[in-house]
């Protein structure tokens, strides 16, 4: 049962207040895409064991969406970040390089 | 035979007896006993039978850790298999049973199973399964079935209540002994909030039954200090009868109080689940004795040394005239000299050790009891309870040297740690050479949310096996805490004890250690699960090296023992057979619950009417009042239909369908989910929502709407109104409204965020009622209104907004059904009201409330599809012929690209069709149309199936939508579908629109 | 014409009172609570201003809760609601800002007595001790199965907030961690 912040409202939530949204960070492909492109946003996943950037909402609370970076072995959290981002930010990846300095992105 | 003592008890009140019964039988006991210390005291020592052989077995523990005396508790609503009469507090009008016997306890002719025990060996059930086969099904499954398992389920509802309650501690400590009351001492200094839990009634554990004196004070009195110090802490919480059953992920702690076991009179709930969120989690749970393994060591009378200590002192239950210790260690000595301080005999110590000295051994001696050094009991003698040990060479083969007649066997094998709580989140073990045993490894302990540690065992769960050393730990423990926490624990001094020097233990794990095949068939390592040395010395020899394959091939430490008796003494066994270290074979995992809670508890308040949270519209209790026969939609409780006295479900929907098309029926529509979508962008985004082009609705229209998810599936539809120019309301289906939101919110925050679009879930805001049928108009003109509803001022798929009947309304000229129709949104506050004066106004045009059936009908009788029922979420608009409402404008839309994938282009997807049966029967829900032949799994070819299936009382026979393949080039064509007793039929492929296709009664 | 609650203002008595609050006004303010027209618009409509973070703010006949980044909860008298809304629409006219009456959409609870707090600990997964939770904070969270909203109305008084629809269901579970005889006498 983890426990996240929500970097929205400031409560550390409870698992049983989130619901879960799959891994973070996908490009969306649309009309005009690739079928290999699209086959890869709509079906590929990492899933890896460690570090994972995942998408988790607020269902019950402030509702809103968020994001985590999150070690899916040891369950250690590294941050929790706004949803409105592409990508890791930069205070984002420092946190986890300070925790698992052999951790590259495109691990 | 056990008996009373005429004195002694520290746990008693002799001047309170309590009544009680066992297998009918009317006894008594003392406030204070357990149901096992007042059975024994009682001379009911044969408690139960195994599991696998129906041996009869006693009592072996005096706590959590007992195997056999497993009892059913209670009668009816309150009965509770599988409780341990160990950790059973007695009270006036416990009734209890035994279980695992038929006919009795006493004759059990399972027991036969016993004497074919060579016939049961480990694996004997999957063995069983693999040949011969028939042989499962007819001949051992039903022996198993009726001699296997454990407690009978209750058939009663269960009469109690329960609940959950969420904490939040800084420290949490499991264990009410000297090691957790010292730790709670220690860090609720600090200030740090603590919450201190025991699973027994009783605080202390073992110091005062082990004679243990602090600070100069007898424990109980060190203990009642402490206990008092702590309730003057404003920051610490101490709770009995409360067991930390599990440690998980980020702190979370499960703690399992039982309120009113003890006390069935109370009030209140009788179990409450704490819900625990710990920064820092101490495990003080001490550590438990081992049996040894002799031959015989299952016969009622062997007990652990511990437990035959604690009923004489706890309890003043003597569990026999004359009790032979056998032990490897010193600890065991406590309970030669308790006895004999007791009064009681105790004709030998045989002591596995060659050389025996030490404090206690010496004490021992000096009182005149007899100590066998380098000795092993050879065999126990005795069936239903012992009547004498016969005495061997510890380093023999059991040859016998000697003859004693005793009723109980006092057995010591050593102490393991209960590291349970410590191993659920992973903490690891390392393995204690000079006391064999597995202790937590403080440098590999679980660690939380922030990567670090955050359970800290202390005291003889950490494997410090003296009360000094226990002390001392504890005070570390809780000092590690604080520190973790960023607090400064005080320098508090560990208090001074009288603890003896003890000599070493030394590990024994066969009686003698070269017992034969036959001594080895009759030692028991896991007595709940009959598991014995040969099983799993047989598991090895069969291949199974892996410790957790031999647990499931041999079933040791399984069920509710969890390995808390057996586990050592099975890997020690497992280990030897293996030529292998026992740290090599290494432990089962541990698994919470520690030990098992009631599933009551698990379910906490949410039982009976709050089961689950039944959704109610404004208008529920007149449906309910009216005997409106509900189903679900989600968690709303829809009116299926409103069956008139004497009148069937399908009478009903029939009736209300024809009153609807021939005059006047009203639903309750208030569950349509009713989204505000609203901003600048709001034409855009709905423009992504649907596949529709939604952007070009006119404000004052509404327009009907299909929403598909990324990988092109429908998910949702209904009916959009634009309000304003930067406004929408959007409908939802009524099962659909959170999760239509919930889509939107996920786009607009995740991946259009600089899009200025907001949303407001208004579902609950309106009442909704559908006005249905040729005279809905006259009826709301009859009500008295602002707005001219005329078709003019009002036409179809118009809305507009004004008084009602003096009801703030909002109307929607759209129609599921195809009638003239109206759906009248009013606040929520007004909708009962609002419904009570459409039936008032109503009464000349016979207005009829209909439920879902008679709605599902008339848009069955229409041709339009329904989500849930066309579609399975395999299913794209265009396989539903909806492409009309797909627009080919818009760049993109959620699930276009997807919609344009080789396998949703495929033209030999199936596609919707009307179908009608040749006889006018009702086809089959979700029947499949036969193509003959067969496929490569030999499974018979189709070519479509039934969605909706329903009798149309309007036309008078059968109607169907169903997906066939290139169903809409086969109009006319007659196919079979096949029905649930065999059979086929015949259904013609028509157009879905089954009932005024021109749409002339609805543009009235 | 009969407007009402969902359970018409239903108490079950006992050492700690649970009561249906009846009708109130509720009104959802979405927008950018750092502008200068929202915060005029609250200020007129209420004589509050925007509340920081989880904040709960009260005056004499209005609140005005933090509810998320971009959304306030503004409670008002049941029939002032639609006057109120008409009004701050009216004033946030040119600004991406929604005002929507949810009055009739939700259901009020009150929970009060000494042991209000334990009660509602029973039910949502939040730390509700006297130390983590006090005046003025407004805690959206999960009572049992239901989302809801939570804050301190009183010394011995917590208020919740829930949908509608699951105003019965909120009651039972209320009414049942409650009951005398359940008090947890911890807190």
């Amino acid at each position: 049962m983890l426990i996240l912040e929500c970097p929205c409202c400031g409560v550390m939530a409870d698992e049983t207040e989130l619901a879960p949204g799959g891994e973070a960070h996908l490009k969306r492909y649309g009309p005009g895409s690739s079928d290999e492109e699209f086959e890869g946003y709509l079906f590929h996943r990492m899933n890896p064991k460690g570090v994972h950037f995942e998408r988790w909402r607020h269902a019950n609370g402030c509702g809103k969406w968020f994001l985590a970076a999150r070690d899916t072995n040891t369950l250690e959290v590294f941050a929790t970040y706004s949803a409105q981002t592409p990508e890791p930010p930069q205070h984002v990846l420092d946190a986890i390089r300070a925790k698992r300095p052999d951790w590259s992105l495109d691990q | 035979m056990s008996t009373r003592l005429a004195s002694g008890g520290r746990l008693i009140d002799r001047s309170a007896a309590r009544e009680f019964s066992f297998n009918g039988k009317r006894l008594t006991g003392y406030a204070g006993d357990t149901l096992a210390s007042a059975l024994l005291a009682n001379g009911q020592t044969l408690m139960g039978r195994s599991f696998k052989y129906h041996r009869p077995r006693g009592v072996v523990a005096s706590g959590a850790e007992e195997p056999n005396a497993l009892m059913g508790i209670g009668k009816d609503g309150t009965f509770e298999p599988n409780q341990r009469a160990t950790t059973t507090e007695l009270f006036n009008g416990l009734e209890a049973e035994s279980q695992n016997h038929w006919p009795s306890l006493d004759f059990d002719v399972g027991v036969v199973n016993n004497s074919l025990a060579k016939f049961f060996p480990a694996g004997f059930y999957y063995k069983t399964f693999m040949f011969p086969r028939p042989a499962w099904k007819h001949v051992f499954e039903p022996i198993v079935r009726q001699s296997a398992g454990l407690g009978k389920a209750p058939k009663d509802r269960d009469a109690d209540r329960y609940e959950h309650f969420y904490a939040f501690v800084d420290v949490m400590i499991a264990g009410g002994g000297i090691a957790g009351l010292q730790a709670a001492l220690t860090a609720g200094a600090t200030g740090a909030r603590v919450l201190l839990v025991e699973q027994t009634a009783h605080w202390g554990g073992r110091a005062p039954v082990d004679g243990v004196e602090i600070d100069g004070k007898p424990a109980d009195e060190w203990i009642n200090d402490a206990l008092q110090a702590l309730e003057g802490m404003e920051n610490v919480s101490v709770r009995s009868r409360t067991m930390a059953s599990g440690v998980y992920d980020h702190g979370y702690v499960l703690a399992y109080e039982r309120l009113t076991d003890h006390a069935p009179e109370m009030d209140g709930p009788r179990h409450r689940l704490w819900r625990i969120r710990a920064r820092q989690v101490i495990t003080a749970t001490g550590a438990i004795e081992r049996p040894l393994s002799f031959a015989g060591n299952d016969i009622p009378g062997v007990m652990l040394a511990s437990a035959v200590r604690d009923y004489v002192v706890n309890w003043g239950v003597s569990v026999g005239d004359r009790t032979v210790v056998v032990t490897n260690n010193d600890d065991a000595y406590r309970t030669a000299l308790a006895l004999h301080g007791a009064g009681l005999s105790v004709p030998a110590i045989v002591d596995a050790r060659a050389t025996v000295t030490g404090d206690l051994p010496e004490q021992a001696r000096a009182a005149g009891i007899r100590v066998l050094s380098g000795a092993g009991i050879a065999m126990v003698k005795g069936k239903k309870s012992v009547t004498g040990v016969s005495i061997c060479t510890q380093a023999g083969e059991g040859a016998s040297t000697d003859e004693i007649a005793c009723e109980a066997v006092a057995m010591s094998g050593g102490w393991s740690p209960v590291v349970h709580l410590w191993s659920h989140c992973g903490g690891k073990l390392i393995w204690d050479e000079d006391q064999a045993h597995f202790r937590p490894d403080p440098s590999r302990a679980p660690t939380g949310h922030d990567g670090k540690p955050f359970v800290i065992a202390g005291g003889a769960a950490f494997g410090e096996l003296s009360s000094a050393a226990t002390l001392a730990s504890a005070n570390h423990a809780a000092a590690t805490a604080a520190e973790a926490l960023g607090l400064s624990a005080p320098a508090g001094d560990t208090p001074a004890t009288n603890d003896p020097a003890e000599t070493a233990m030394e590990p024994v794990w066969i009686m003698p250690q070269g017992a034969g095949h036959a001594k080895r068939m009759k030692m028991w390592l896991d007595y709940q699960n009959d598991v014995k040395v040969s099983d799993v010395q047989l598991a090895a020899r069969e291949g199974y090296e892996s410790v957790e394959h031999t647990k499931r091939y041999t079933t040791l430490g399984m069920a509710t023992d969890q390995g808390k008796l057996s586990n050592i003494n099975g890997l020690a066994t497992l280990a030897g057979a293996l030529n292998d270290a026992i740290p090599n074979v290494g432990t089962t995992t541990f698994r919470p619950p520690y030990t098992p809670i009631s599933l009551g508890s698990i379910a906490g308040e949410a039982r009976g009417e709050v089961f689950q949270p039944l959704r109610r519209t404004p208008m529920q209790d007149w449906h309910e009042d009216r005997g409106a026969y509900l189903e679900p939609v989600g968690h709303w409780r829809r009116p299926y239909c409103y069956p008139a006295a004497g009148e069937s479900h399908e009478q009903a929907v029939h009736r209300e369908v024809l009153a609807t098309r021939n005059s006047l029926g009203l639903l309750d529509a208030s569950t349509l989910g009713k989204i505000l979508v609203k901003g600048p962008d709001a034409g855009q985004f709905m423009d992504m929502l649907y596949t529709n082009m939604m952007s070009s609705l006119k404000p004052g229209r509404c327009r009907y709407g299909l929403m598909c998810n990324e990988n092109g599936f429908l998910m949702d539809d209904g009916v959009v109104a634009r309000i304003d120019e930067e406004t929408f309301l959007v409908h939802t289906t009524s099962g659909g409204a959170e999760h239509v939101h919930g889509h939107m919110e996920d786009w607009l925050q995740c991946e259009w965020w600089d899009w200025k679009v907001h949303t407001v879930n208004l579902t609950e805001q309106f009442a909704q009622v559908a006005v249905v049928g040729p005279n809905s108009r006259k009826v709301l003109e009859k009500l008295g209104s602002d707005i001219d509803l005329s078709k003019e001022a009002l036409p179809f798929m118009a809305w507009t907004e004004g008084k009602i009947g003096g009801f703030d309304a909002r109307v929607f000229r759209i129609s599921f059904s195809g009638e003239l129709s109206f759906e009248i949104a009013v606040p929520a506050s007004q909708g009962r009201a609002f419904w009570d004066s459409l039936h008032d106004a109503g009464g000349e045009f016979d207005a009829t409330p209909y439920g879902t059936e008679a709605l599902h009908i008339m848009r069955a009788e229409k041709g339009f599809i329904m989500i849930g029922d066309e579609t399975d979420g395999t299913v794209i608009p265009q396989d539903l012929g909806l492409t009309w409402a797909i627009s080919k404008k818009k760049e993109d839309y959620l699930g276009k690209r997807a919609q344009a994938r080789s396998h949703m282009t495929d033209p030999t997807r199936w596609k919707l069709v009307g179908l009608e049966t040749v006889d006018g029967s009702v086809l089959p829900d979700g029947a499949y149309a036969v193509a003959g032949g067969t496929n490569a799994n030999g499974q018979g070819n189709v070519q479509g199936r039934v969605t909706s299936t329903y009798h149309s009382p309007t036309l008078g026979r059968g109607i169907a939508m169903g997906l066939v393949l290139n169903g809409p080039d086969r109009m006319g064509e007659v196919i079979e579908f096949n029905k649930v007793d065999g059979g086929t039929v015949a259904a013609k492929i028509v157009d879905p629109v089954f009932f005024d296709p021109e749409g002339e009664k609805q543009n009235v | 014409m009969s407007e009402v609650s969902a359970l018409m203002g239903a108490v079950a008595e006992g050492r700690t009172r649970v009561e249906e609050g009846g009708l109130v006004g509720m009104i959802t303010l979405r927008g950018d609570l750092d502008s200068a027209r929202v915060k005029a618009a609250v200020k007129d409509a209420t004589g509050l201003d925007v509340p920081g973070q989880r904040q709960v703010v009260t005056g004499d006949d209005a609140s005005v809760a933090w509810m998320s980044p971009d959304e306030l909860l503004i409670v008002v008298a049941h029939d002032q609601a639609p006057g109120t809304v008409a009004a701050m629409a009216q004033a946030l006219a040119d600004e991406f800002a929604t005002v929507a009456n949810v009055s009739d959409a939700r259901a009020l609870f009150r929970v009060s007595g000494p042991s209000a707090r334990e009660a509602v600990a029973k039910l949502a997964p939040v730390d509700l001790h006297p130390a983590s939770f006090g005046a003025g904070e407004m805690r959206r969270t999960r009572l049992a199965q239901v989302p809801a909203a939570i804050w301190l109305s009183g010394d011995d008084e917590l208020s919740l907030i829930c949908f509608r629809s699951v105003a019965k269901y909120v009651f039972g579970i209320l009414e049942l961690s409650a009951a005398d005889g359940a008090e947890v006498g911890i807190f």
